[in-house]
């Protein structure tokens, strides 16, 4: 991957008398954390490939108020989300895809009261879509045939908005063995970053949220831990790191394992 | 009108308006909660309460303690048509007044609930053994000793007298009804345990216990319906309006502040003046507190959940901070929730509704290290069979601590300043959003 990608942005789009059919939602950390970057990239890669009508906001993007909302901070949120809804209706959004599940509950749940409706999916629905509608191919699973994956339900795209099952069917397509955390899709655990977590230290207690998440991962004995949030990355890539397992197993997210797969 | 029958209608008209003076005890508690909209989607909340609710859906995720419940759900469910009866024999002096006209029928339902309370009596000497034998973490935790730990204790104590007088009031029935030369009854377990337990007495030993089953039995259910109020046993009657009026929409579907919205709605608003007076309208309304800081600035949902609450800690064993050692046990916040209420409540009667007592659930119940140990990932929502959510509870309490005390862990305010300054959680400039697509790696 050393060449760089090509990504239209929406200002560009529009001052060429152009539009987009999907905004890609990048996200704070897809923009500026570096592992998540990578996710970011392995998303633009499969939406080049099947030549989706994609663009991104670039520098106009701002946090989608997440992290204040679930600190209590109602009014940092609103003011994120109002001045992120006014960019949004000024491009004519309908559709948003995100990495993020975090993003993606906001835009979906707790934009439209605040005059954003659009339909946004996680990035995992729309490689489903992909791959059945034939835009993508993963035949054979590249390099991960045969390997063990387990997936880590993120607490916002599980629980919090039932998508259970998309991720899932995208990894069956690697021709892998998927194996399941003892506690998986509505009992799924928690890494420990949600709730803006992830900004701060932990309080006192016995064990980090990331290390009991990351026992109920090796239990299963896996080649790849495969997550669908950066946030859950972080916890997860951590914890293997605290077993000094990361020589053996990655953590990679579903458009990692699909980008890598499908050799893009 | 003998001395009997004057005595149920006594008993009765005082048991049930006992029961009925604290039941608008609590409906007035759980009023002192602000409101929230939970009307509509009748088909959805009709569906949700037969599922959760009757159909007891959620518990099945624990199938050994659910299966046990089902048993006791299902005898007190069905003992309901039993109940009747007693209340018609105890008006009028009659002596199963159902039996002739229903007939095989009432063989039948008699029978039912006898099989059930049979279960039912394993079920409680099991839940007995898991709260007192077997080290189940959910049970001895901090916030279950003292009352907690009795009162679950003396419901299931009351269940096996109430079972007990049943089976003594068939059982010698059963008994009477053949000394009597009429056959037995053929209830599928008095008509056994009975001859072998009261065979050979005499008739008004019989009589007696007969009595015994049957007074006992209706003393026991005005005893325990009055026990209720008290009691975290309440669920039996608060489930159902629970479930019916819980958040149909995604979890993850935090509320939006409407007063947040009105304020952030002006300052978007270029044509808005910022030294206009106040509508007129609004003038009257108090200004009210952003998040909570008691009780009563929660929703009167918080505080029905929070009567509803059964203790069972399933929501306590499935969050991740309790887990790994934190102080935060969700439980624990509906049952503080609770008790402030009932303090509250306490307060406002005997002092006047404008009373003061200079507590708060936030700080003297609930710490703030409690509050900010949440991870938001509703396992414990998912978990509740009744739909009881005490993440709301822990965000408002973040909202008040936030936006009326600036009160956040340190990170957290300089995740805010990021979030204001930069448009990220993160101290980046906003300008290098892009980078990602023109970095080589």
């Amino acid at each position: 991957m050393s060449e760089k990608i090509k990504v239209p942005t929406m200002q560009e789009l529009a001052a060429s008398g152009n539009s987009a059919e999907i905004l890609f939602w990048v996200g704070c950390a897809g923009s500026f954390d570096d592992r998540a970057k990578k996710i970011t990239k392995a998303v633009v890669q499969i939406l080049n490939k099947c030549e989706v009508s994609y663009a991104v906001l670039g520098t106009e993007e701002t946090c989608s108020g997440d992290p204040a909302k679930r600190a209590g901070n109602e009014f940092l949120f609103q003011m994120q989300a109002f001045q992120n809804i006014q960019l949004l209706n000024g491009y004519d959004v309908k559709k948003i895809v995100t990495a993020c599940p975090h993003c993606f509950n906001t835009l979906k749940n707790e934009y439209p009261e605040l005059g954003g409706t659009y339909e946004v999916i996680h990035h995992s629905q729309l490689i489903q879509d992909l791959i059945n509608s034939g835009k993508l191919a993963v035949q054979g699973g590249g390099q991960f045939k045969g390997k063990r994956i387990t997936f880590h339900d993120p607490c916002y795209l599980g629980r919090a908005n039932n998508v259970y099952e998309a991720p899932r069917e995208i990894l069956s397509r690697l021709d892998a063995e998927l194996v399941e955390m003892k506690r998986c899709r509505t009992k799924g655990l928690c890494c420990g970053a949600g709730g803006a977590q992830m900004f701060k230290e932990a309080e006192a207690g016995n064990k980090e949220v990331n290390i009991e998440r990351t026992e109920d991962a090796l239990e299963t004995r896996p080649d790849v831990i495969a997550t669908g949030c950066p946030f859950c990355n972080t916890m997860m890539t951590d914890g293997v790191k605290n077993f000094n397992k990361e020589g053996e197993i990655q953590t990679l997210d579903i458009a990692e394992l699909i980008a890598q797969a499908a050799d893009l | 009108m003998g001395i009997g029958e004057l005595s149920f209608i006594a008993l009765s008209f005082l048991g049930l308006g006992l029961f009925t003076f604290n039941c608008v005890r609590i409906r007035k508690n759980i009023h002192l909660g602000v409101d929230v909209d939970r009307s509509g989607s009748l088909g959805a909340r009709l569906k949700t309460t037969l599922l959760v609710a009757f159909g007891q859906k959620k518990m099945f995720k624990r199938p050994i303690p659910a299966l046990l419940h089902l048993c006791i759900y299902a005898a007190f469910l069905f003992t309901q048509i039993e109940l009747i009866e007693i209340f018609a024999d105890g008006i009028t002096g009659s002596h199963r007044a159902f039996q002739a006209d229903l007939g095989v029928l009432y063989t039948f339902s008699i029978s039912l609930i006898e099989v059930l309370s049979v279960l039912a009596f394993v079920a409680t000497l099991a839940f007995l053994a898991r709260r007192n034998l077997l080290k189940i973490p959910r049970f001895t935790m901090s916030e279950m000793t003292g009352w907690p730990k009795l009162d679950g204790n003396l419901i299931l104590y009351f269940e096996i007298l109430l079972i007990c007088f049943i089976f003594m009031m068939n059982g010698a029935d059963e008994v009477l009804h053949i000394q009597d030369g009429k056959g037995t009854y053929g209830f599928a377990i008095s008509s056994r345990i009975g001859p072998v337990l009261f065979g050979g007495m005499s008739v008004e030993t019989l009589h007696l216990i007969e009595q015994i089953g049957w007074w006992g039995h209706i003393c026991m259910v005005f005893v325990f319906l009055n026990y209720l109020p008290i009691s975290k046993h309440f669920h039996i009657i608060l489930a159902f309006p629970n479930v019916f009026y819980s958040n149909l929409q995604e979890k993850g579907k935090f509320t939006n502040m409407e007063s947040v919205k009105k304020e952030v709605e002006l300052m978007f608003d270029p044509s808005a003046d910022p030294y206009a007076a106040p509508a007129p309208d609004a003038s009257d309304a108090a200004p009210t507190r952003f998040g909570a800081k008691d009780i009563t600035d929660l929703s009167w949902k918080n505080l029905l959940d929070a009567y509803t609450c059964t203790e069972c800690g399933r929501c306590t064993s499935s969050c991740p901070a309790n887990q790994t050692g934190k102080k935060l046990s969700p439980r624990k916040i509906m049952m503080d929730t609770r008790d402030r209420m009932e303090e509250v409540g306490r307060n406002k009667r005997k002092n006047g509704k404008d009373h003061d007592d200079g507590k708060s659930l936030l700080g003297d119940y609930i710490s703030e290290e409690e509050v900010w140990a949440c991870t938001s990932c509703n396992a414990c929502v998912e978990e509740c069979p009744v739909n009881i959510d005490p993440l709301s509870i822990i965000i408002d309490l973040r909202r008040y601590l936030v936006m009326e005390e600036s009160k956040a862990p340190s990170e957290l305010t300089t995740m805010f300043t990021n979030i204001e300054n930069n448009g990220a959680p993160w101290q980046f400039s906003p300008m290098d959003r892009l980078n990602w697509a023109t970095e080589e790696h």
